[in-house]
Formats: structure tokens, sequence, C-alpha cells
């Protein structure tokens, strides 16, 4: 294969063990994007390229394919995924001031990450814990009936545990 | 995902024929036929959009994404497309009731409702299917208000430019790209109304694998996909009288030019192009067919000097710059292969800024030459480095399109179908009939095996000029030739899918030839990227084929080395074929590419 030595730079032994265990390449793309997202946390451009190389399919399918569904991200997440809810009970108890909050402590806007890649910020709608509202996630760590000047603690709690 | 299917299926053997009842009329056809076709065969029009038959081609785009040709099937509640959607036993199906008639109207305003309505503006305007189609439906109105896609042009490429905004999403050029030329530059990209026609990692296209070949663009219904216009930069040559501009035109397009202004497809028009280029203000009129024979010279020569020095074979003719670069991406293994020789229009800007800039006593830096070409992929081949040698700058500095020609013409007011005919200037305008079939596949290698019959066997010249075992439409082909006591084995590819199977073959040791010759273009250069529009009708392709084989049989010369100018270029300046100064002026070399 002479590609071989132009992708020498960008190397996914785990995604080569995956494909290999494969009994068929023919319509793989979906779960081989999925094992690579598990394994790399984002679908790099390197390695969209380096599956299309390995399923023999067009790079651009695959990166149709990966822009297609929303469950596919092409960026580099954070450490801690904040999510502010701004589902109906969420919004109507404050959700939105929260997560402008976040917004200033963290100096990003929401769908932004931080300059260092401990925080992306993020709403979403309803985790179904309406009980709690308002709700914000990070990571898969619920905090329930949340106000504004909760945020500071939430980050630098965070942040505490961000050098680990 | 797949976008269609080929066509090939349909030739095997017995069929059960279904039968089923359209528009009260009764139509019995091969079971899985699409209403479409069923409908077709009872004389039933039914309005499409995205859906595309290449038969020839075998590609059929049958995605069903424009819900345009909609029908009534009695006992079915819901509308099918009939592009999509196989009849089956005594379906009795109603092509143009109301509800179906209404609903296609309302998916044409939904089309036309997120569309630039700039038609009167538009490149395609007159020539566009969408706009035809509304016509054709009395779209009165567009009820349907909202935010409408907004994106940036593609115009990265010299070749082609993307306008998204005008995108159908009848994924014609995604088929085209991937399953016709194998090239996978287009899919959908993104999703809902974000959705785009696009590359990977949105590249811009000259970052891309694209060849330039340009069927994306000929299969185009809207002016999503155009050519780069250079018309521009052609006028503002033309009327500055510091420089000198020669216009050189290419054996393809005198056969289809005339399909612009009306006259039936195959009419022969190279003495009114000559005439209409001289009124546009070209200082010299001259012919890519004299060039044409040229390669030929070059090419057999360096075709006989890797037969006698045992240098590697297959050569790979490598007048088709979309081959060059669809091997420069996907078979840079194979780079050592195919002729060194540069395209014809290459050459012809070579020569005419070295050899006809002495005979004329004009400085090279001022000569500007301009190729009229069939072909897309050109543009970007004029902008290679490797093709400019300073001070004189590119060896071609502007290629337009047959379509751009015609433009032009159009806009400078002349009345083509009124010229009278005029010859090419001399020095660079004499050609033999050999050069005229480089416009189609096939043609090039019966070009150069004339000529290397001739050499191989000086003492006993071959009198065949017509090979015709090496002429056809079949996507690859292969002949043996006997020449000299010798046979060559040649193979013949067009469309650049086939010369992926041929290439294939070739590196894995599985097929061994003496030449090949592959053309990107279905049917070589009477399908290029740049020709008027066929309107997706391949019978118009074999008609300017044909078109292309009766002005080689009309000329006095047939084999390029008879070309009398061509004796006097080696004579006076050259010296030998394929040496050094050929070398210097002729050839080039190519470079690995990577394959996204």
């Amino acid at each position: 294969m002479p590609q071989q030595a132009a992708e020498a730079a960008a190397s996914f032994p785990e995604i080569d063990a995956y494909i290999d265990g494969l009994p068929d390449i023919n319509g793989a793309l979906i779960p081989v994007l999925h094992r690579a997202q598990e394994e790399y946390g984002y679908l790099s451009r390197e390695v969209q390229l380096h599956i299309a190389r390995r399923l023999q399919i067009p790079a651009s399918k695959v990166f149709g394919v990966a822009t297609f569904y929303s469950l596919f991200t092409l960026e580099k997440k954070g450490k801690f995924r904040i999510n502010v809810c701004l589902g109906t009970a969420c919004f109507v108890r404050g959700s939105e001031a929260i997560l402008r909050q976040f917004e200033t402590d963290l100096g990003i806007k929401a769908r932004e990450t931080t300059e260092d890649f401990l925080f992306p910020l993020d709403s979403i709608r309803c985790v179904g814990a309406c009980g709690l509202a308002p709700v914000v996630m990070v990571n898969d760590r619920v905090y329930g009936r949340v106000k504004p000047e909760d945020v500071k603690g939430i980050v630098e709690e965070h942040l505490k545990r961000g050098g680990e | 995902m797949t976008n269609g299917n080929t066509a090939e299926n349909d030739t095997a053997g017995a069929v059960n024929l279904i039968t089923c009842t359209i528009n009260n009329v009764e139509a019995r056809v091969p079971e899985g036929s699409t209403i479409l076709e069923a409908a077709k065969t009872v004389g039933v029009h039914i309005p499409t959009l995205c859906h595309l038959d290449l038969h020839d081609l075998k590609m059929v785009n049958q995605v069903g994404t424009c819900r345009v040709c909609m029908v009534e099937a009695e006992g079915r509640w819901n509308l099918l497309p009939s592009c999509s959607t196989a009849v089956t036993q005594n379906m009795v199906i109603h092509t143009n009731t109301p509800r179906a008639v209404r609903s296609r109207r309302i998916m044409v305003e939904l089309f036309l409702s997120n569309h630039p309505k700039e038609c009167l503006i538009c490149e395609r305007n007159q020539n566009c299917e969408l706009q035809s189609l509304a016509a054709e439906l009395g779209v009165r109105e567009i009820r349907y208000t909202g935010p409408r896609f907004k994106t940036h042009k593609d115009s990265s490429s010299y070749s082609i430019v993307r306008n998204a905004e005008k995108c159908v999403l009848c994924r014609r050029c995604e088929t085209m790209c991937n399953e016709v030329q194998t090239v996978g530059v287009y899919s959908t990209v993104h999703r809902g109304f974000d959705t785009v026609m696009g590359t990977a990692f949105d590249l811009p296209m000259l970052d891309t694998a694209c060849t330039f070949c340009g069927q994306c663009v000929s299969v185009c219904p809207t002016a999503a996909l155009t050519e780069t216009d250079d018309s521009e930069e052609v006028w503002a040559a033309v009327s500055n009288p510091d420089i000198f501009v020669i216009a050189q035109t290419a054996p393809a397009i005198r056969v289809t030019l005339g399909e612009e202004f009306g006259m039936p497809v195959g009419t022969q028009v190279t003495g009114k192009m000559v005439a209409a280029l001289k009124k546009m203000g070209f200082d010299m009129v001259l012919d890519t067919d004299f060039a044409a024979d040229l390669t030929v010279v070059e090419e057999a020569s360096e075709f006989m000097h890797r037969m006698e020095h045992g240098g590697r074979l297959p050569i790979l003719t490598s007048c088709c710059p979309a081959w060059v670069k669809f091997i420069e991406h996907q078979f840079p293994e194979l780079l050592d292969i195919p002729s060194t020789c540069k395209s014809p229009h290459e050459m012809f800007g070579a020569v005419a800024k070295s050899y006809l800039a002495r005979k004329l006593g004009k400085d090279p830096a001022k000569i500007k030459v301009v190729s009229v070409m069939p072909c897309l992929a050109k543009k970007f081949e004029a902008r290679r480095e490797e093709l400019t040698e300073e001070p004189a700058g590119a060896d071609v500095d502007y290629v337009l399109s047959t379509r751009e020609l015609a433009r032009m013409i159009r806009e400078a007011g002349i009345n083509f179908g009124a010229l009278r005919d005029e010859s090419f200037d001399d020095v660079m305008g004499e050609s033999t009939g050999a050069a005229v079939i480089f416009g189609t596949t096939g043609g090039v290698i019966e070009a150069a095996v004339r000529t290397a019959a001739a050499w191989l066997d000086p003492e006993n010249p071959s009198p065949v000029i017509d090979f015709k075992q090496l002429r056809g439409i079949d996507g690859i082909r292969e002949a043996e030739v006997a020449v000299a006591g010798k046979t060559l084995k040649i193979a013949i590819a067009h469309g650049l899918g086939n010369a992926r199977k041929l290439l294939t073959a070739i590196r894995d040791g599985e097929a061994s030839y003496d030449a090949i010759e592959i053309m990107a273009c279905p049917m070589g250069c009477v399908g290029g990227g740049g020709q008027p529009y066929h309107g997706n009708n391949m019978e118009v392709l074999k008609a300017r084929m044909e078109a292309i084989f009766k002005e080689d049989a009309e000329k006095p010369l047939r084999r390029s080395h008879e070309n009398g100018q061509i004796k006097r270029l080696y004579e006076e300046f050259l010296g030998e074929p394929y040496g050094e100064k050929a070398h210097e002026l002729l050839h080039t070399h190519y470079q690995k590419r990577e394959q996204i």
C-alpha cells in the first residue's frame, strides 16, 4: 500500500486492531467511527482519513457520515463537559442565568471550550431530572437546584481535579 | 451508501415481463423496471429532476431525493417516486392526477424558495433543468418564505466553480465522481438545512484529489457546478495592443462548437470557428492539431526508444490532464509509465513562445497563448509550475472551454452561422487526420500506431491507415496490432473508473500491454467537461465521434510524421525527435499527490 508512507506520522493501532477483527469492512463505517470516538474522544481529520483508507471508501464519505450524526464530534472536547439544562422546567427556574454565569466565569460562550481544554460549555434540553431544576451536568455528574452563585464553586471543584 | 446502480444486469438472459397500466394504457415491461421506465415505453412523460440515466456509461443516478417524479398508484395511499419504485404485476398507475401534479409543483416551489432567483444573470440561464422544470410545471408563484441556505462559492481550483447555493442535492455529481470516475471528491456533508454537496473536511477543490475532468459539471442540472470563467482576461489580452495573442483550437471542439449555435450535432465548423476567432481580435489563429501531430512524433519516438532500450512498458498516453492528475493521486507508484510528453496544447505553447516567437521576431514575454479546449482540466494544467518557464511565462496563458468560446462569440455579436470559412494561419496551422482523431477515445493511440507502423518497417510501410480494431465505445478495449513482424498489445480506457481497473491490473502484474491510451471523459474529448451540454443524451457524443472520423477521412495527410510543418520544425529548430531540445521544450515530469 503506497499511501502508508504519507501517513507514517499518524498511526492508529487501536483502530487497526478493531478493523482487523471485523468479519467484513463493507458497511463498517459507523461502528468504526464509534470506536474511534470512544478511543480518542473525537474524530480528527487524521483518523477520518485513516479510516477512509482502511475501509477503502472516499474520505468525503467518511466526513459526510461524521458530520451527519450529531453524536459524532470533530473537535477535541475538553475534560469536564459542562451542560446547563435549558429544558422547560429548568428554563423557567432561571437556568439561562446560570449559563450566563458560566460564560462570565469561564470567559467563553456556550458551545466553546476554554483554552486549556478543561471546560467545554454547552446547553442541553431536559435530562429527566426536572424535580431538581435547574440542573447542571458536568460529565455524568448531576448538580440540582443550582443558583448562579454556585457556579464558581462548581468550576473550582473541577479546577482542583484538573491536573489529575 | 450507494447512490445508484449499474445498468449491467439488464442484459441478462430471459426476463419475466410484467403488465401494468399507466394512464389507462397497458405496458409490458421486464420485471424490476421502474415506473418511470415503464411510462417511457408507452410514451408517457413524467417530469424528473435528480434522476439521470446515462446508459452507455452504465451510470444511473436513482437516489429519489427530489420527489418531483411522484405518481399515484391505485390501492396505495401515498404518492410514489416513479424513478425508484419498481412496477408490480397489474399495477394501475396515474401520472397526472391533480394530487400528483400539485405535489410536483409544490416540490419545485420548495426548491425555488431556497434557490437564488437570479436566473437572468445566471450561467445556466435558458439551459437549466430546474428553470425548465419550473416552466414545464407552470410554477407562477413561490409561496414559501424563510431563510435561504447561504454559503461561499468555491472558486479555488482554476477549473471548476462550486456554488452550493444553487445546488438541488440531486447527487448526480456524486454518482458521476464516485461511481463512474471513482475519484470520490463529493459527498453530502453536514445535515438538515446545512446539508451541502461538499468535499472531505470542506476542503477547497484545489486541495482535493479532484482531477478537474468536469464530468460533474456536465451532469449538474443547475449552475451549482460551472467552469471557471476566463473570458474577461482573454478579452483584456486581445484588446491590449502590446500583447500578441495566439489562439489554438483543440481537435474536439470543431465538431461541437456548432451545437451552441443551433446547428445539428456533429456539424464540422472548423472554418467558421477560425473566422470567429479572427473577428474576435486574436492576432493569430493556429491549430492544436498541429501540436497533436507533434505529440505523436514525440510519443512514437519515446515508445520506440523504450522498446529498443528495454524501458518500462506499457507506455501510457499523457495527453489528458485529468487522467494525469488521477494517476498522480491514485497510482503514484506507476508514475514512471506515462509518456513524458506534454499534452498537445502545452507543446504548442512551448513551441509558440520559442520557435514561432523567433520566426515572428516577437518577445516571448509579450506573447499570450489562449487554448480553446473541450476540457476543464486543461485550465488547471496550464497553471502547473512545471509547465512554466521564465521569462516567457506559462506555456499556455489562458484556457477557454468550448462553452466559453461560444459565449464570447455571442458577446461579440458575431453571427456564427453566417461566417465565411477561413483557414488557420501559417507555420503551426497544418495538421493531419491523425491529429483530428485525438478528440475521441482510441484516437491518440491510433494516431501513434499509424506513425509507429510506418517507422518500425521503413522499407515496407504499412498501407493500413484505419486501425479499426482500436475504435469503439466500450469502456475498456484491447487490441493487437501486427507491425513489422511484431505484435503490439494495446489497451484503451475512457472514463476514470475504467482507467482504474486497467491500472490496477497493471500494478498487480495481472495484465501486460505495450501501449495504453487513457482519456478521463466518457468517449474521450468529444464528451469533455467543457463541451456544450449534451443534455444527458449519449447519442450526442456518438454523433460527435463520427464527425471526428469523417474529418480524419477527408484529410489529404493522415499520418502525423507526414505533416510538412512538423518536419520543418524539427529541421529548423528542434533537431531530432526525442532529442535534447525536444526534451527541454516538449517533455515534462509528474509528481506524487495526496489522495483525499
